[in-house]
Parts: C-alpha cells; structure tokens; sequence
C-alpha cells in the first residue's frame, strides 16, 4: 500500500528558515549566505567590505568553520559584531545553528548580516538560511570550468564575486570564460570581478549589496502596507 | 559529503510516520532527488544502509526517482529536459527558458505493508 508524503527531505531546516526569513524582515535586515571552496578568499573579500563602512553602520558577521574561530578574530578587527559558528566537523550551516548563533549576538536591524558558509561549493547549497541572496564566489586560482563541475550553486547563487584578480597576469584563467560557464547553468547570474588586495571592484560590490538592501526593503514596506 | 545528514533527514520523516500509526510496516521509502540538488544518489543509498543497519529500519528499502533538470519555455510553453547544458527551446529555439525541475529533494512516499486484521 502506497501512502503519499510529499514532503520535503529538509522541511525542518526550512521551516527553521522561513522563521529566520520573517525575522529578517521584521527587523530590516539583508542577510546574505557567501559561499565558495576553501581559500576562494572569502574572509579576505568580508574584511574587506567591513573595513568599507564607517563604524556606527549597523552591521555583524557569522562565519562558519569545522574548527578553529580563526576567521572570527581576523573579522572581529573591524569593530562589528562577529560569532564564530564552528560546526566540530558538518561541512555546512544550517539554519538552527545561524538561529542559535544570532540569537546570542547583539545586532539589532536595520543592518546587514553576512554569513561566511564552510568552505565547500556542494552541501551549503541544499541548505536554506533564510538569506535575500546567495554569493558565491570563484577565484581565478581555480579552473574556469567550476560552475561546471558544481552546477547546484551556480544555479541558486544571485551573484558570482570573481576574486584575487590581481593575480590575473600571473595565471592562466579565462574570465569570460568562467562567467560564459557559469551563465550556461543560471543566465540570469550577476557577475563582480573584484581583489581584496587592490580593492578593484569593491565600489561594483558595495553597489550592488546596496541596490539589493533596497529592494528588500522595499518589499518588506510593500508586505506592510 | 553531507549524504549522512539527508538520509538521517529521511529516516526522521519515516519514524515521525510509523509514530502516526503504531504498528505499521514501513517497506520501502521513495526520494525525489533532482540533477541540482547536490546529492550524491550512491553516497545517499551507502548512508542510508549504514544508518539503518541493526536498528528497527534494517529493511527499508530506498527508491530513488533521479530527476534531471527541465525548463520551461516562456515565449511557447514547451517544457523540456535539459540536454548536455543546453538551455534553449527545442521548439522555438529561444533562450528565454526557466527551471522547473531538477531541485527536488523530497520524500515523496512509503511504502506499507498491510496492517493485519486484529482477531
């Protein structure tokens, strides 16, 4: 005898995530999910981008890793709110470890929230943390052909960030050709080519996650109204 | 490798339906995973044997309908199954075309054995 289900296999974490969703939207606050390999230059890209905002904005980070809250203390310099998420060995966030996290840190909306995923392109992506927008980021010490290879968050991210550009005349890597790859998996995906060492994009970067708190607020005056 | 955390995932969804009806025989569980959900349909049935072994599960079997990914054209409505990363209409060649399949990641039934009638 077959008896439907139909449920999702995650429904819990997503269910965790709708709340999250709603709090966000609440409190006025862009959350965005970064995510790449390890040593894409994800951290090096966030202190960066916290070193651009003046000290009073409203703004925190959570960063996830196995082990270590390296990348917390490197973060922390900034003078905003940082928690470290050490997940003692799962290769993802998921959202009951964002709720926990957030709930113990004092940032209150409006603001942004970036979390810093575990570096790995496969098993964040089927995890929902009620973020505005997945970034993932492709560094051109990595073959073109990764959207490719990891079709599942190509497909979801909003935006691929192109890192460590400055080291492009010392490597043999096709931009347009990473982005033709990655817009045959997802064509609407947003593209940035940016260096955390020459800061060369930065301002395309700090625009576009500016055009996107405005949309999300935007939405969350219309779901009022 | 987050395989383990899926098939725990999949087993909560059957203990949760076994709890509904005590008594119940579970033969066999039936995922949907889609061609973009990042899950490994070996690595998934490797977990799912490991964490069913010597446990009340030990039988049930998992069936997996792979799902590839499909879009839908916008300009004729043609829906398709994406070929060798081909995005556009087959039939009016646009690339104007969106996903509609290849995400899933669901339990989409069980199978049960027939509750014998209580004499």
């Amino acid at each position: 005898m077959r008896e439907v289900v139909e449920k999702k296999v995650l429904s819990e974490n997503d269910r965790l995530a709708a709340e999250l969703r709603q709090r966000y939207r609440d409190e006025n606050i862009l959350c965005v999910n970064i995510i790449s390999s390890p040593g894409s230059g994800k951290t090096a890209m966030l202190e960066q981008t916290l070193a651009s905002y003046p000290k009073n904005t409203s703004l925190a980070v959570l960063t996830g890793d196995l082990q270590t809250d390296n990348d917390a203390r490197r973060l922390a310099r900034y003078g905003f709110p940082v928690r470290q998420i050490v997940t003692g060995g799962t290769c993802h966030l998921d959202a009951r470890m964002v709720t926990r996290h957030l709930d113990e840190m004092e940032f209150r909306g409006p603001g942004i929230l970036f979390v810093e995923n575990v570096g790995n392109l496969v098993c964040p992506s089927s995890y929902d943390l009620g973020e505005a927008a997945k970034i993932v980021l492709l560094s051109v010490t990595e073959g073109e052909d990764k959207p490719l290879k990891y079709p599942g968050i190509f497909h979801r991210a909003s935006l691929m960030l192109l890192t460590k550009t400055d080291l492009l005349p010392h490597v043999e890597f096709n931009p347009q050709l990473a982005l033709e790859n990655a817009r045959k998996i997802h064509p609407e995906i947003e593209f940035i080519a940016l260096s955390s060492r020459t800061r060369e994009g930065f301002p395309e970067w700090l625009n576009w996650l500016r055009g996107l708190q405005q949309k999300v607020q935007m939405e969350a005056a219309a779901a009022i109204s | 490798m987050h395989e383990v955390g899926i098939a725990a995932s999949i087993l909560e969804s059957v203990e949760a339906e076994v709890r509904r009806r005590p008594g119940t025989h579970v033969e066999a569980v039936g995922v949907r995973i889609g061609e973009l959900s990042n899950v490994d349909k070996d690595a998934l049935a490797f977990a799912f044997e490991a964490l069913t072994r010597n446990t009340p599960l030990e039988d049930l079997r998992l069936e997996v309908e792979w799902c590839p990914r499909r879009q839908k054209c916008l300009d004729c409505s043609q829906q398709f199954v994406v070929q060798e990363l081909d995005l556009h209409c087959p039939a009016c060649g646009t690339d104007k075309t969106s996903c509609i399949g290849g995400t899933e990641l669901d339990v989409a039934y069980l199978e049960l054995e027939e509750p014998c009638a209580k004499s």
